[in-house]
């Protein structure tokens, strides 16, 4: 096989779960674990991590959040790794945008660092990756492992945090592709989805309710209008917001008709024919 | 006798160097109601914090373990107000969300150690916290397992976090519903609950002192069993 280019001649990287992949997402990690190791990549888990701070806050002038994600990318350094791969959207979200802070912003870090005494200096040089990223240049050898064809029809949705801002984007941040052609390697056919980007109404759900209800209305509507059959995704919380209350939408929306939620690992390992 | 300055909550005091915090400050004459134990390390009731002159760090202890220092400003911490959780061991279950559902403040944590710098036992305490927000029960139990609920981690979380009630949760659950079985003390319960040591027991409450002392100088020790 030839070796990936983003992880270098390197066939094991670090791997940061998260918290949500230790408890509502764990099939996520399963297959995710799996489908790398049939394509000859291993997941190593660092051996500590911490909670990412759950989303990137756009505080500058309180450094606290940024202190976890920090003593992450400081983990995996120490444990002799340059690079760091995440599943979450969110988690590779605030770990990506902080180790470009801790890249870009000189004040911050000083203040991180004599903040954080116990810990070596960080500077920013573990590169965050997400595992799309990888799969990008992995398309060919993803085709070969296919022992069951998808023969359905998908829509890839890729929500907020893989692509905004467009500095921490895996890929063209207005229309990204990289799903699209997973779902096409595997057998599957991507339909056009054009709110493949749109916001899920994300934790809202936990405070207005409403809003996640039309969001999920929407996306999903717009999805099977275009002929999907499934939903494919790599956000915890936008296949809990998509997956977990269509039945309310149902309530809210009579006309509405749902649809099934994949983690792009799950149908990945379908198509692979990997046991869950 | 050699002295050294300290300062208890602000006013000066010379004390013989090489007392613990604690007897320094009996020896400079307050007396402990409250806030004092063992006084060999184990109770967790002394915690106390102080700083070095010229030092900008605030350390935390326990008195009856630390040495006082020339220039230590001292203050003793006798009691932590912290909400412990209501439940009954026997109805609960243990699942991903025990923890978090019991004392939600653990989500609130930011990874700043501070709890980690204070424990006296240092003990990894914000390791465990974050084992407990992601539902691993049996790792916040492995890791606060030496805890003795002193409570300076949570007179410093930023958070509000308790953290020793989250880890005594998180250690009695570990108990009832994932550590294995012991065997053989369920063995031992049977037998004394069967009435086998009732006979000893009975004739030994009828012993004097000194027959007592002589019989437990020359008892038996079992070897250890295997699990």
């Amino acid at each position: 096989m030839q070796p990936v280019n983003i992880l270098g001649d390197k066939m094991e990287i670090a791997y940061y779960p998260g918290c949500t992949l230790k408890t509502n997402a764990k099939e996520f990690e399963e297959t995710a674990i799996k489908v790398f190791e049939k394509l000859g990549i291993k997941l190593k888990e660092i051996n500590k991590w911490y909670c990412c701070g759950t989303v990137y806050s756009l505080a500058t002038d309180n450094l606290m959040y940024r202190l976890a994600a920090i003593r992450n990318l400081i983990r995996a350094k120490e444990e002799g790794y340059d690079k760091l791969v995440t599943l979450c959207s969110i988690c590779y979200n605030t770990l990506k945008q902080t180790n470009l802070m801790a890249r870009e912003d000189e004040d911050a870090m000083y203040k991180i660092n004599s903040f954080m005494d116990e810990e070596p200096d960080y500077d920013g040089s573990v590169e965050v990756i997400h595992p799309l990223q990888i799969l990008n240049e992995m398309m060919d050898e993803v085709k070969a492992k296919v022992k069951k064809p998808l023969n359905k029809k998908y829509a890839a949705y890729y929500g907020c945090l893989l692509l905004r801002p467009k500095e921490v984007a895996i890929d063209e941040y207005e229309n990204p592709s990289v799903m699209e052609r997973l779902i096409e390697a595997l057998g599957g056919s991507a339909v056009n989805f054009p709110l493949k980007n749109e916001c899920c109404g994300s934790y809202n759900v936990a405070c207005n309710k409403e809003a996640v209800i039309d969001a999920n209305y929407r996306i999903i509507t717009n999805a099977r209008k275009n002929g999907a059959e499934a939903i494919v995704t790599s956000c915890p919380l936008c296949h809990f917001n998509l997956k977990e209350i269509q039945k309310e939408v149902k309530k809210a929306y009579p006309d509405f008709v749902g649809l099934p939620v994949y983690y792009f690992t799950e149908i990945m390992a379908m198509a692979f024919g990997v046991k869950k | 006798m050699k002295m050294v300055r300290i300062y208890i909550m602000g006013k000066e005091y010379r004390v013989p160097e090489g007392l613990t915090i604690m007897k320094a400050m009996e020896y400079a004459g307050y007396r402990y109601i409250r806030g004092s134990g063992c006084r060999a390390g184990f109770c967790g009731a002394c915690a106390t914090v102080y700083r070095k002159e010229g030092e900008y760090k605030l350390h935390a202890d326990l008195a009856c373990q630390t040495t006082v220092e020339d220039g230590m400003y001292l203050v003793q911490l006798p009691f932590t107000p912290a909400n412990k959780a209501i439940y009954d061991l026997e109805k609960i279950r243990v699942d991903d969300k025990t923890l978090v559902n019991f004392y939600p403040e653990i989500a609130r944590c930011v990874s700043c150690n501070t709890c980690t710098k204070a424990c006296p036992q240092e003990l990894d305490v914000m390791d465990y916290i974050q084992a407990s927000l992601r539902g691993d029960v049996a790792k916040a139990a492995e890791l606060s397992f030496d805890c003795i609920q002193c409570g300076l981690c949570a007179m410093r979380c930023p958070a509000e976090i308790a953290h020793y009630h989250v880890a005594q949760l998180a250690r009695r659950l570990y108990g009832k519903y994932i550590a294995p079985r012991a065997k053989h003390l369920e063995k031992r319960v049977k037998e004394i609950e069967e009435g086998r040591f009732d006979k000893d027991m009975k004739k030994m409450m009828k012993m004097s002192i000194e027959e007592l002392r002589k019989l437990y100088n020359a008892r038996d020790i079992e070897p250890e069993e295997e699990v």
